[in-house]
């Protein structure tokens, strides 16, 4: 909130410059966000002296003055009946604004010069006085700036206020935490009060009917009061606030709300049905019209101020158009009332009202400070508007809010905050605060927190003002001292790390995106309708229709980080994202997490250079990427098929992946289609990998092998066979045959063409043959192999390629 | 002998005469006078000579080894002066670039946080980033109708259930589960329903717990200070500032001193010379009762920070949008 400094400075003894005062209330958990200056506007006006003073030549009632400021004589045609040579005058300068929003510029005035305007009161705001110019105090240096000169000028403390700190939302409030802080006294207004009118239950009365939404309601009378703008000073505090001037009716109620921080309505009391108050709730369906216009539906549970037939406020909230207050206004009811906080919060919440006034009452009041509110506000009305006060005030107060002694262990509060305080240094912090405290034993204090601080009710709330109270930076800093456990790896966390470490080993750039995307990228990957993914989890109020829906599958933003990266020229892409996708879950409160691993290929193989050939990627760049870092992560029998391939893939270049039996995910090329609904230039290949499934697969701990101490025997094999046998089918028909000593089979070339028949290709494997033990002559191994490639030609009708 | 060492001299010097590469007269230089070379050999053989012919010869063998190294050298420091030819390799052209990849700055800035608190013995822990309203707010001590509430704006997928707005929820779900003490640390995604220059609406929090018997708020200050420094370095001054979280109390924002400016004051920091980085407090005795410890016998601290933020810091990255882009331009800076 808004608190102006010089409020404040009127109300506390101390003279600490403004960033210092800022600063301990920071440090006290009144955060001073910002200092600025307030300028009470006025610019372009100055202090001048009328030097000379002359008849206008061709205007009767007017005449040329000579304006004098420092180095400058100004020529100005004024036409006020009180202007005398030697007065103080403010002098509005070409450029200046007036109150009334209209600019000032040095004209000719009936064919004279007139190179500015002296001004009244009323032109510039400061008063009601229209008569003639605003004569000055003589002792005003000439050529200051009017507002400088006047001291209208001010700095403003933005002050955050944390929802515990509702004492806090007033000058009051902020003035007794500085008077704490330094150790000066402070002083609150000081009220008193002329009751001349007829006693007020002559006049009205209040009734509650709903005591648990309105403990306490409160109310006095002003007769015969003139509605006016209110004084300057009102004026400049309210502004300085934040708080727009209305008139000084309404401008006392707001006033009285920032000084002491309990909110106030005045109603017209003649509109007042049988000028009586009633408190309750709506009834179903009533509706209501607030002041500014708006007409809402109610609630049972929201609370209601009546008249004897209708509603007249929103009870905390905000008044109605029905009994505000009007220029004809000459009685005025004061409501004075403690609003039940989460009452008030649900009405203002369900009806998307939020005002100042409910938002001191969400927080809580001070229910004794009710009373002070409603006398200084008619202590004000008395003075401002000439108004005559009924005596006597209503105050119904069916449910008396008192707070319960709250004890304090100065043993406990020294172990809890690492301190050494002792009992009297304790009890001297919290009766800086105004807390009552009475000691009871060596170890114990028994607190009587002050009815604004409604905040304090347990033993760890004192605490929290104790070392708030002797400074944050003065608790001794503690070495940590902890039981020692060996702290668990999360093990899921470290595999995903592994397995983010080894694609970018193998040149991926990891992209984090948002766990929300639009609905309709679901549809653009052509998923089934049966398809988990289409188990959306929608958001109630998403940001956009971008953003609505929990993304089941990381494919379309990770398509959508391509095309982004394509508009930036940017077409080498190798990017990889492992996070969350999101299933809803019939049955169940909470949806599915589960992590998946998405990569996309794209571009060059390899960056750009003078000595590259400028290949692209495909197929088996996806793939390798693949089985690179599935079987880093140690994912035994990797297994793909081409059936069932996903469908916003390629089927021509796609496959599914398989640890096993267990399908783990897709990959492949992206249908032309899809790129080009994402927007995306192709080709482009992808993998997304259910993470979570894989990891069940995986091995986190690797066994080591020993190093082999015989040497080996490479030979190969190659064999041509029908086009459309699958290399996967030979890779495992030798493994499944793996004759003795075959260390390792691996395929290291398939040819198709003018050597082999048509509609054949030749595949070549390199297999080999280590002993652990001894080794190998070159006769057993050619035994052994050739034993081998006869089966593989018999099983596949193929013949073996020399 | 004579003879043969007058036509080793001449045919190595007229040789010599001829070459200009670098590698060529070093390997003439090693077969003549290498260990194994021509004139290593006719050493060799000077001990099968007679006893008048030696000295005469074995002076001849050295004068023709000095002429020799001598010539050698000097055509060696031609050759180095010599300018490069075409035919070897131009060592300035560009090598050949491997792809090289990049973990995301969130990722990494999340390990190092992460990795600090670990190296003290805090065990990593995970949640759900759909929650439940009771997890992610009234076990918290943010009771419906709080105005708590509106410090955070709540993405909502039904009465009950949210996308959790702090990774604060892992406490209580840890604590249900395990008795004291606890000490874990939980990286994790949050959201917020909050789009502008200064919030995304997804980012990432870390969230510590420490709850033991005897844990003060002077151990909260110790753990954040070592944090502080071992992330921003040991002379980065720090301020704990009283603030409000409704599950802890007392809580503390920390402050460390502007990164940038070094406490002086600029715009990084509002003239202020702070920078915010962290919330933080002592577990309130509410949370204990959620989760049926008892707030008589042990008591705690947690604290949370935004990685965003503190990436941000580290790297001076000014816009918080760039975390999500995911433009290659700036992933591959980290």
């Amino acid at each position: 909130m808004q608190i102006s400094f010089k409020w404040l400075q009127s109300m506390v003894d101390c003279n600490a410059s403004p960033e210092e005062i800022a600063h301990r209330l920071t440090m006290a958990g009144l955060e001073v966000e910002a200092i600025e200056p307030f300028q009470f506007g006025l610019e372009r006006i100055v202090v001048g002296r009328i030097q000379e003073m002359g008849k206008h030549p061709n205007a009767e009632h007017l005449r040329v003055c000579k304006v004098e400021i420092p180095d400058n004589i100004f020529n100005v045609v004024c036409g006020a009946p009180n202007a005398e040579v030697g007065q103080i005058v403010p002098l509005a300068l070409d450029g200046a604004s007036l109150v009334d929003g209209s600019e000032v510029h040095s004209t000719e005035i009936h064919g004279v010069l007139s190179q500015g305007m002296l001004c009244s009161q009323r032109e510039l705001g400061l008063g009601e006085d229209a008569s003639g110019i605003m004569v000055l105090d003589s002792n005003l240096p000439l050529g200051t700036p009017l507002a400088e000169a006047l001291e209208l000028d001010d700095l403003i403390y933005y002050v955050g206020i944390t929802p515990n700190r509702a004492d806090c939302l007033s000058v009051v409030g902020i003035a007794r935490e500085v008077a704490a802080l330094f150790g000066k006294k402070w002083s609150p207004p000081t009220i008193s009060l002329k009751e001349t009118g007829p006693p007020v239950e002559s006049l009205s009365s209040v009734t509650i009917e709903d005591p648990d939404l309105c403990p306490r309601y409160a109310a006095r009378i002003v007769q015969n009061i003139k509605i006016k703008p209110s004084p300057l000073w009102m004026q400049q505090r309210l502004e300085a606030q934040g708080v727009r001037a209305i008139n000084n009716i309404v401008d006392i109620t707001n006033y009285v709300m920032m000084e002491l921080g309990q909110p106030l309505h005045a109603f017209d009391y003649h509109r007042l049905d049988e000028n009586r108050i009633v408190v309750r709730r709506a009834q179903p369906n009533e509706t209501f019209v607030t002041l500014d216009g708006q007409k809402h539906q109610l609630g049972r549970d929201m609370l209601l101020i009546c008249d004897a037939s209708r509603g007249v406020a929103l009870a905390g909230i905000m008044g109605g158009l029905n009994s505000e207050i009007t220029p004809e206004t000459n009685t005025v009811l004061i409501e004075s009332a403690y609003f039940q906080p989460t009452g008030t919060r649900r009405t203002a919440k369900a009806l998307g009202l939020s005002t100042e006034s409910s938002y001191r009452f969400e927080r809580g009041v001070d229910p004794e400070g009710v009373i002070t509110a409603l006398d200084r506000a008619a202590q004000l009305m008395v003075e401002l508007s000439e108004g005559e006060l009924a005596s006597g005030r209503l105050d119904v107060y069916p449910i008396p809010l008192k707070l319960e002694p709250v004890k304090l262990r100065v043993s406990k509060t020294n172990r809890f905050l690492g301190t050494n305080l002792s009992r009297e240094e304790i009890s001297k912090l919290l009766k800086s605060i105004e807390l009552k405290v009475r000691s009871s034993g060596e170890d114990l204090l028994v607190v009587d927190p002050p009815s604004f601080r409604a905040d304090l009710t347990r033993e760890v709330d004192l605490m929290e003002e104790v070392a708030r109270l002797a400074g944050y930076d003065l608790i001794p800093s503690a070495s940590p001292v902890a039981r020692l456990a060996s702290a668990k790896r999360a093990e899921d966390q470290v595999i995903r790390q592994y397995a983010k470490e080894t694609l970018v080993s193998l040149g991926f750039c990891e992209i984090l995106s948002y766990s929300f995307i639009n609905p309709r990228a679901i549809d653009l990957l052509r998923l089934k309708n049966d398809d988990r993914r289409r188990k959306l989890l929608p958001l109630r109020n998403p940001l956009s229709e971008d953003q609505s829906v929990m993304r089941t599958s990381l494919v379309p933003n990770m398509l959508e980080t391509a095309a982004r990266n394509q508009r930036q020229n940017n077409f080498n892409l190798r990017l990889v994202e492992l996070s969350k996708v999101f299933f809803s879950k019939e049955g169940e409160e909470l949806p599915e997490e589960r992590f998946n691993l998405c990569g996309l290929l794209s571009g060059l193989r390899r960056p750009p250079g003078w000595n590259e050939t400028g290949q692209t990627v495909d197929f088996y760049d996806a793939k390798g990427a693949v089985e690179v870092s599935l079987m880093n992560l140690g994912v035994k029998d990797l297994r793909w098929s081409d059936k069932d391939s996903a469908p916003y893939l390629n089927p021509e270049a796609a496959a599914r992946v398989y640890a096993a039996d267990v399908y783990l995910g897709d990959l492949g090329e992206v249908d032309p289609g899809v790129l080009e609904s994402f927007d995306v230039k192709g080709p482009v290949y992808l993998f997304d990998i259910d993470f979570d499934l894989l990891m069940e697969k995986t091995i986190s701990v690797k066994e080591f092998q020993p190093l082999p101490r015989f040497p080996a025997i490479n030979r190969d094999l190659a064999i041509v066979v029908s086009d459309s046998v699958p290399a996967q089918d030979l890779l495992d028909y030798l493994e499944e045959h793996r004759p003795q000593y075959a260390e390792s089979i691996t395929l290291f070339d398939q040819y198709r063409g003018t050597q082999v028949a048509r509609g054949r290709k030749s595949l070549a494997f390199r297999i080999t043959y280590r002993s652990e033990e001894r080794s190998l002559t070159d006769l057993e191994v050619n035994e052994i192999h050739t034993d081998l490639s006869q089966k593989i030609v018999d099983a596949f009708e193929a013949q073996l390629r020399s | 002998m004579k003879q043969q060492i007058n036509t080793l001299l001449q045919e190595t010097l007229d040789r010599l005469a001829h070459l200009e590469d670098e590698q060529e007269l070093e390997r003439l230089r090693i077969e003549v006078l290498g260990r194994k070379g021509e004139i290593a050999r006719l050493f060799k053989q000077l001990g099968g000579s007679s006893a008048e012919e030696r000295p005469a010869l074995g002076k001849l063998l050295n004068e023709a080894r000095s002429r020799l190294e001598n010539a050698f050298q000097e055509a060696k420091s031609q050759t180095t002066e010599a300018a490069p030819r075409a035919s070897r390799l131009d060592i300035t052209l560009p090598g050949r670039l491997p792809h090289l990849g990049h973990l995301h700055p969130i990722t990494k800035v999340g390990m190092e946080i992460t990795e600090i608190f670990q190296r003290l013995g805090f065990e990593v822990v995970e949640g759900p980033d759909v929650e439940l309203d009771y997890y992610n707010f009234e076990a918290l001590n943010i009771p419906k109708d709080h105005p708590a509430r509106d410090m955070q704006d709540t993405f909502y997928v039904t009465d009950n259930i949210v996308l959790r707005t702090h990774t604060s929820p892992i406490q209580v779900r840890v604590m249900e589960k395990q008795p004291p003490p606890v000490r874990i640390i939980a990286p994790g995604k949050a959201y917020r329903c909050d789009s502008d220059m200064t919030h995304t609406p997804m980012f990432h929090q870390v969230e510590g717990l420490m709850v033991d018997r005897k844990v003060s708020f002077g151990d909260l200050k110790g753990v954040l200070t070592i944090f502080v420094h071992q992330m921003f370095g040991p002379d980065v001054d720090l301020r704990f500032r009283p603030s409000f979280f409704p599950f802890t109390e007392p809580s503390a924002e920390v402050d460390i001193q502007c990164v940038m400016c070094r406490g002086a004051g600029c715009r990084v920091c509002s003239e202020t010379g702070w920078l915010e980085i962290l919330g933080s407090g002592m577990v309130d005795p509410e949370v204990f009762k959620m989760v049926g410890y008892d707030p008589e016998e042990v008591t705690g601290y947690a604290f949370g920070m935004g990685i965003e933020r503190i990436a941000m810091l580290k790297y001076g990255i000014n816009d918080l949008r760039l975390f999500f882009d995911n433009d290659l331009r700036f992933l591959e800076q980290f």
